[in-house]
């Protein structure tokens, strides 16, 4: 559509609709938001929309942008009553008003409080780590919004026990291996920097490598300072079994003093100081290194490299993809696809005081996250899975997380909610039913996250597991039940839809309706034909997916 | 030829005594045998028999009599050109298909480490996951096998490792001892009813393919494709041991890790190229080793191993079928004050044989204290290799990591020279 047609839409009248702020991809799209930010970022994705001559598909409609927010902020689907409010709400600002509504709530918390732990010690806890209290330390930072570059210095320089200090757990988890092996911090070394600095280095421990301006020097540089840590394991006699028990662990300093040495591909052994880009540090016993790199990397920021980060990484969390595929391979031989955009935001969360729920609030109010997944003619390029630049003119679909899609399927079958029957009633139940699902859908941490990669365990355990059964039962107290005993909803067209927007979080079209309404108009028993209709929406690729 | 009105029962009864249709039915039955033989012919699998927690090897398959750490066990003859352990006399009858390789050294002694090295390949490194070797099959044979309805990876009574960068749809598929999958079953729910919940569920997701928004539809409805066939398979039956005769049952040593080797010969049979099992009860023996092997792991051990090979070479099947039995680790020649055995990689054995392999044969050696290799040693990619070169999966195969890495089959190992020719 260029600007005459659309000037001439609006001038006739089109824009009486603009109330609802789900027209189409215009120059006049807002979410309400009046941050300045906001317009430079519509700016920069669209140059290169204009750049690669393509178009940008329709603003999503509100039930498609409220399900995406509601996943990506607060980790679950809305309920069918949030929906329904928000379709009707007449506010033009509502899109921009619900964000920030979304970061006050506890749903933030738990989500960002979901991934950072999996981020940083990996869904599979390592031996004599304390998983509970690493997430204390970050559900008490993210409900304080406290600035990322605090709560990165707190894990980069933390000592002491893992269950008094949670930050310390992000450390312990990387120092699997013999304490008295060169190996021990090289898992602390690599994933630090890919973390907070978004480079990766580990190939360069043992090589200059091709693709990668790390030099090998500077990874053991690097690595010089996690040499003063190591963990220590505390036991405690268990006089019923006669045995050592497991009792605590710490993080404690560990003497360390001048250079470590490596040794080339070619065999010459080589010397490294503790150096951070341009900043040594004395390599004296007396040296808190860690200490000294913690706030290089945070205090200082050197280079912007921990701000840098986490804007890529945050972008690729809203949009499943980043400036640059993988976020966290940040170094000069990886290109960002939107240097410049890329640069000012690092700037401007600097500027805010590395404010996370600022960050946000940018991305969130900005065109292109208020865009429809739908690939349109005019932008089939645009498709990063096929090893495409992401140009952002249309949302890329993301498989739900395991997180997701539990605490959805507890959100869209109400078994959340106060009293609904046998299923709440039960806490061992649902503790069970959470560990099948960690077993069955987290089992790979490698998967690239933006990629559907599901496996029959999976599907068997939505088609026959107890969580869908128990939805669908239509026994007191299921969602089902709920629905069809709803005196509101006494017509076929009325049901449909109320379970359509519980699962799916949309509204079903007329035609969609007439096809269902064919089928359903089959079974003998209109109950069989709710629980199967629940069933299959339940079990569908589109309730499984974040569009 | 149907007269209206003729019941079936009535047309069945009339083609019985036709000796046509008789003679029709027994060809078609024999034309099954012969199709089923040429596919096992060509059907190459593997069964890895993996011990966790680490056996030790110097009291089952590398004896050292006369030495301090030699322990309580004498060696015995076998059917091969080599000694085994005296409590596995049932494997020592099967040993001229069977070898042992006695110089393996492994270098890793932490669980999961060994584990990870032994099931790939590969040491652990922070910038990778390798597939475990069943996931490497897979990906290698299974994909090709388009008869194959169930997945053609399957671990019985354990987890299993990760598929790695070959992704997850050759992740271990795991059933318990029992042959119970998870979820498997929509109780209640009759096949008619079943059939109108998928006509519904195709229908929302036809609609969401349709929408154009990427591949995940279309990859999720091909993920439920296989889950629905797999529930309605008829090969699901190669997880009901209980279809076997008790006697069959016996010769593997009975239920538990009987049945499994019994399950694991059943799976080969409908096409799975990799099974796993999990041997039930660890062998990480830091206490009163000798007792605990020869009152109850090796007698196990002793009666499914040899039960599998011998029920094998009755079918014909001894030839296309590599079997493999090992752990993460060994443990230490030397007996500690528990009068048990600590973790020891570096010098120890694993167990191979069938699929077209020299059976009979010990390769590699120990010194007479069984704690230093003296001949030539190998890691657990020669093992893979060797496993590799008998599934005829060709050793220069190369993967490619997440991140665009070339990775050799099998860590780059070398088939073992004493098991191929």
């Amino acid at each position: 559509m260029n600007r005459a047609v659309m000037t001439l839409m609006l001038w006739c009248g089109l824009w009486s609709v603009a109330a609802v702020p789900s027209f189409g991809a215009d120059d006049k799209f807002t979410t309400g938001s009046s941050d300045p930010l906001i317009s430079y970022i519509n700016e920069q994705i669209r140059q290169g929309w204009t750049d690669n001559e393509i178009k940008a598909s329709p603003v999503a409609d509100d039930a498609e942008w409220l399900r995406r927010v509601y996943l990506d902020v607060a980790g679950h689907v809305p309920s069918g009553k949030v929906l329904e409010e928000f379709m009707k709400d007449k506010d033009p600002a509502k899109r921009s008003k619900l964000v920030d509504t979304l970061l006050a709530d506890s749903g933030y918390v738990r989500n960002f409080t979901t991934y950072w732990t999996n981020t940083l010690i990996g869904r599979t806890t390592p031996d004599k780590t304390n998983r509970g209290a690493l997430e204390k330390f970050l559900r008490e930072s993210f409900a304080k919004n406290r600035p990322w570059n605090e709560i990165s210095y707190d894990l980069l320089s933390s000592e002491g026990r893992f269950d008094e200090n949670g930050a310390v757990n992000y450390l312990l988890a990387q120092l699997q291996l013999d304490p008295g092996s060169d190996e021990y911090p090289v898992e602390a070394t690599a994933r630090s920097a890919r973390i907070f600095l978004g480079l990766q280095v580990q190939c360069t421990q043992c090589h200059n490598h091709p693709f990668n301006d790390w030099k090998q020097n500077q990874f053991w540089e690097f690595y010089s300072f996690f040499r003063q840590m190591r963990r220590e394991d505390h036991e405690v006699y268990n006089a019923k079994t006669g045995q050592m028990d497991e009792d605590y662990s710490e993080l404690v300093r560990r003497d360390f003093e001048g250079p470590v040495y490596y040794e080339t591909r070619a065999g010459l052994m080589l010397v490294a100081y503790p150096k951070y880009f341009q900043t040594e540090v004395d390599q004296g016993a007396e040296t808190h290194r860690r200490d000294e790199l913690a706030k290089s990397i945070t205090k200082d920021d050197t280079n912007k490299w921990l701000a840098r980060a986490m804007v890529n990484r945050m972008w690729g969390h809203y949009f499943a993809n980043g400036f640059t595929r993988p976020i966290d391979d940040m170094g000069p031989h990886n290109p960002a696809s939107h240097p410049e955009l890329l640069e000012r935001l690092t700037d401007e969360f600097i500027k805010s005081g590395y404010d996370l729920k600022q960050l946000t609030r940018w991305i969130c109010n900005t065109e292109a996250y208020n865009l429809t997944s739908r690939f349109n003619p005019k932008n089939e390029i645009d498709n990063p899975a096929n090893g495409e630049v992401p140009l952002f003119s249309h949302m890329y679909v993301k498989p739900m997380q395991v997180e997701q899609l539990y605490e959805s399927l507890l959100v869209a079958t109400s078994a959340d909610s106060a009293g609904a029957g046998s299923f709440e009633a039960s806490q061992d139940q649902r503790e069970q039913m959470k560990r099948q699902f960690m077993q069955i859908f987290g089992g790979n941490d490698d998967e690239d996250p933006s990629v559907y990669s599901g496996t029959i365990p999976q599907a068997l355990l939505m088609m026959n597991g107890a969580l869908v059964k128990t939805a669908t039962s239509g026994d007191k107290g299921s969602y089902l039940n709920t629905v069809l005993s709803n005196p509101s909803y006494k017509k076929d067209p009325d049901r449909i839809r109320a379970l359509y927007m519980a699962a799916l979080g949309r509204i079903p079209s007329s035609s969609e309706q007439k096809n269902l309404q064919g089928m359903m108009s089959q079974y003998s028993n209109p109950l069989d034909a709710y629980q199967d209709l629940y069933w299959a929406l339940l079990n569908s690729n589109e309730f499984i997916v974040n569009r | 030829m149907f007269n209206q009105g003729m019941s079936r029962r009535h047309f069945m009864s009339h083609a019985a005594m036709g000796g046509a249709a008789v003679l029709g039915a027994n060809e078609f039955l024999n034309h099954l045998h012969l199709n089923a033989a040429e596919v096992k012919k060509n059907q190459k699998a593997c069964i890895l028999v993996w011990l966790g927690g680490g056996a030790p090897t110097i009291d089952m398959w590398d004896l050292k009599p006369g030495s301090k750490n030699g322990g309580e066990f004498k060696p015995i003859s076998t059917a091969g050109d080599l000694q085994i352990s005296e409590h596995l006399p049932e494997v020592a009858k099967q040993m001229d298909a069977l070898s042992v390789v006695r110089s393996m050294s492994t270098r890793e002694a932490d669980h999961m480490r060994g584990a990870y090295f032994m099931h790939s390949g590969y040491v652990p490194n922070p910038t990778v996951v390798h597939p475990t070797f069943g996931s490497v099959v897979s990906y290698e044979l299974g994909a090709k096998r388009k008869e194959l309805e169930i997945p053609s990876f399957v671990s019985i009574g354990g987890g299993g490792m990760s598929p790695g960068f070959l992704g997850m749809s050759h992740a271990p598929f795991s059933v318990n001892a029992q042959g119970q999958i998870q979820n498997a079953d929509m109780a209640g729910v009759d096949p008619a009813r079943l059939g109108a919940r998928l006509s519904m569920l195709q229908s929302i997701e036809d609609g969401f393919i349709k929408s154009d928004r990427g591949d995940a539809g279309q990859a999720h409805k091909d993920v439920y494709g296989k889950a629905v066939n797999l529930m309605r398979s008829e090969q699901m039956k190669a997880f009901k041991v209980s279809e076997e005769s008790p006697e069959t049952l016996a010769s593997y040593g009975g239920p538990g890790f009987g049945a499994s080797m019994l399950m694991a010969r059943r799976l080969v049979e409908v096409g799975v190229p990799f099974i796993e099992v999990n041997f039930p009860g660890g062998w990480d023996l830091h206490n009163d080793v000798f007792n605990t092997l020869k009152n109850q792991r090796l007698p196990i051990l002793d009666k499914g191993i040899a039960g599998l090979t011998a029920d094998l070479k009755q079918r014909g099947m001894i030839d296309d079928v590599v079997v493999i039995c090992m752990g993460e680790f060994s443990r230490t020649p030397r007996i500690n004050q528990n009068v048990g055995r600590d973790h020891w990689a570096t010098s120890w054995s694993v167990m191979i044989g069938g699929g077209g392999l020299k059976g009979g044969r010990a390769i590699g050696e120990t010194n007479a204290d069984g704690d230093k290799v003296v001949s030539e040693s190998y890691l657990p990619g020669d093992i893979w290799a060797t496993a590799a070169y008998a599934l005829r999966i060709p050793l220069d195969t190369v993967h490619t990591s997440k991140r665009g890495r070339p990775m050799k089959i099998a860590g780059g190992g070398v088939p073992i020279k004493g098991l191929i020719s």
